[in-house]
């Protein structure tokens, strides 16, 4: 066991954790962030996509303690003051991108890093970037077309 | 199981680290070295993460030659300006590797020493020429990329005792010029099929230089000596890019593979693939050649 300070969400957490246990079991057994899903395991769908220090990574592989003194941001740190939520969880919910909903927060994880490097993708940006996530459900159309407006309503409060 | 989980500072340290904890191993990305640990693959006393080490994460240039460091990761080298403008091989390599996520986390080195035959870089790193610099408590020695394969997932690197610090790749000069193909079922997530790269020198309308890797054609990334030496001496142009296609072909003994398809077609695809990007380094027009596989 290895004594660890983790940052999640703007805020620290003490911790006693095996060496290499992943950052996804920390988030969601340790932490209770459960918003995180597990669905492969193997760094295939997505559904564990998490931020550290801004970039998109499968918190299934990623070993925990390699997050030392970074900002991790999980789905549940998206929405502001109030549980105001984010513009990209509006536009999923309005333009019907979240069927399931299993595979919702990584697809919001990897669009927020898109839209934070690139305010205003393509359509074929947007496939790109959310290319590590998969759904079983939607087709992805209404995921894409959701991205697109939470763009245009993120631009048009800047 | 690992009981410690260590971050060094330079390479010294991590030296150092490795000395100190028998059974200890160097993680970089760990997209590979999660999963092996955690199916019993692979075994560590301790990981030792090299991410924190400051000259592995850097990419320079000098007037003869690129050096790049083993923990830079895909994503970055396939951003990087230097990296997509001389050596457009290995950024294309870099892009195609799994995922945003993934290319976010895994390193080159990583791709490297986990010796998987068709790994993205590693075929890209071939074709250019590259070299390896090692480091371990004996010394550092340099080994070309094709010389790490000691076996399919095995590396002549032995990550429990040395480190690979960076690459190397010596630049060509005027008329230089790299590509990258792959074929795979979809665009991302997804096993190539097939990939190939190759290096050319181009000078005063004649190739001088030819290098061309093909995979995973055998248990390691290969040099097709056969297909780069119909190119030299010659002009760049369609007919000459067919013979250097038909001579790879000739020169590729795939397998038949559930996960790749049957061995016939592969070989067939080696001699499309290679043309693709023999005319993409020449810099003359793509041509349909009928097949509605994905390529990068
Ligand atoms: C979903 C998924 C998709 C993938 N798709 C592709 C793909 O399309 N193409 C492809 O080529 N690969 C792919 N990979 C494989 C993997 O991501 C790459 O091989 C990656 O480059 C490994 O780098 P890493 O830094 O994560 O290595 P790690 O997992 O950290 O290490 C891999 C091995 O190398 C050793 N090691 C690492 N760095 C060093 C060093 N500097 N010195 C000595 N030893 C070292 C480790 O001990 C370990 O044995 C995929 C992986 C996943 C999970
Ligand atoms: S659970 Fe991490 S990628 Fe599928
Ligand atoms: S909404 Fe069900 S997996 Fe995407």
């Amino acid at each position: 066991m290895v004594k660890f300070e983790l940052k999640v969400n703007g805020q620290e957490y003490q911790l006693e954790i095996p060496a290499d246990v992943s950052l996804l079991e920390v988030l969601r057994e340790y932490l209770g962030f459960t918003g995180t899903k597990e669905g492969c395991g193997q760094g295939e769908c997505g559904a564990c996509t998490v931020l550290v220090d801004g970039q998109a990574v499968n918190a299934c592989l990623y070993p925990a303690l390699k997050a030392a003194g970074a900002e991790v941001l999980t789905i549940e740190g998206l929405a502001g003051p109030g549980g105001k939520l984010h513009p990209l969880q509006e536009a999923f919910i309005s333009a019907g991108a979240v069927q399931c909903g299993y595979c919702t927060p990584g697809m919001i994880m990897s669009a927020k890093a898109l839209l934070d490097r690139n305010p205003t993708p393509t359509r074929e940006e947007i496939k790109l970037g959310l290319a590590g996530n998969l759904c079983r459900c939607t087709g992805y159309n209404k995921i894409i077309t959701a991205v697109e407006k939470a763009a245009a309503a993120i631009n048009k409060e800047k | 199981m690992p009981q410690e989980y260590l971050l060094p500072a330079s390479i010294e340290e991590c030296l150092h680290m490795l000395a100190v904890y028998p059974g200890g191993r160097i993680i970089a990305g760990g997209t590979d070295l999660m999963l092996d640990l955690r199916e019993g693959r692979k075994e560590a006393k301790a990981l030792i993460d090299i991410t924190r080490i400051g000259e592995l994460k850097r990419i320079s240039a000098d007037k003869d030659r690129i050096s790049i460091g083993a923990a830079v990761t895909h994503a970055e080298v396939a951003a990087s300006e230097l990296i997509r403008q001389r050596l457009p091989a290995l950024a294309a390599a870099a892009g195609a590797v799994g995922s945003p996520q993934v290319r976010n986390v895994g390193t080159l080195g990583g791709n490297i020493v986990n010796a998987q035959p068709a790994a993205d870089t590693a075929v890209a790193l071939v074709a250019l020429g590259a070299r390896a610099v090692i480091v371990s408590a004996a010394g550092e020695r340099q080994v070309a990329v094709e010389d790490l394969y000691a076996g399919v997932g095995r590396s002549q690197v032995d990550a429990s005792k040395e480190i690979l610090t960076k690459f190397i790749i010596d630049l060509w000069g005027a008329g230089d010029a790299s590509a990258f193909a792959r074929l795979a079922r979809r665009r991302t997530l997804s096993l190539p099929v097939l990939n190939v790269a190759v290096r050319v020198k181009l000078k005063e309308g004649r190739c001088t230089r030819a290098r061309v890797c093909l995979a995973p054609v055998v248990p390691r990334p290969l040099p097709c000596q056969e297909a780069a030496s119909v190119l030299i001496g010659q002009p760049p142009t369609e007919e000459v890019i067919a013979r250097a296609a038909a001579a790879a072909k000739q020169a590729a003994h795939p397998r038949d593979s559930l996960l790749r398809g049957p061995a016939n077609y592969r070989k067939d695809m080696v001699e499309v693939l290679l043309k693709r990007a023999l005319r993409e380094a020449f810099g003359l027009p793509a041509e349909e050649d009928g097949h509605q596989g994905q390529t990068v």
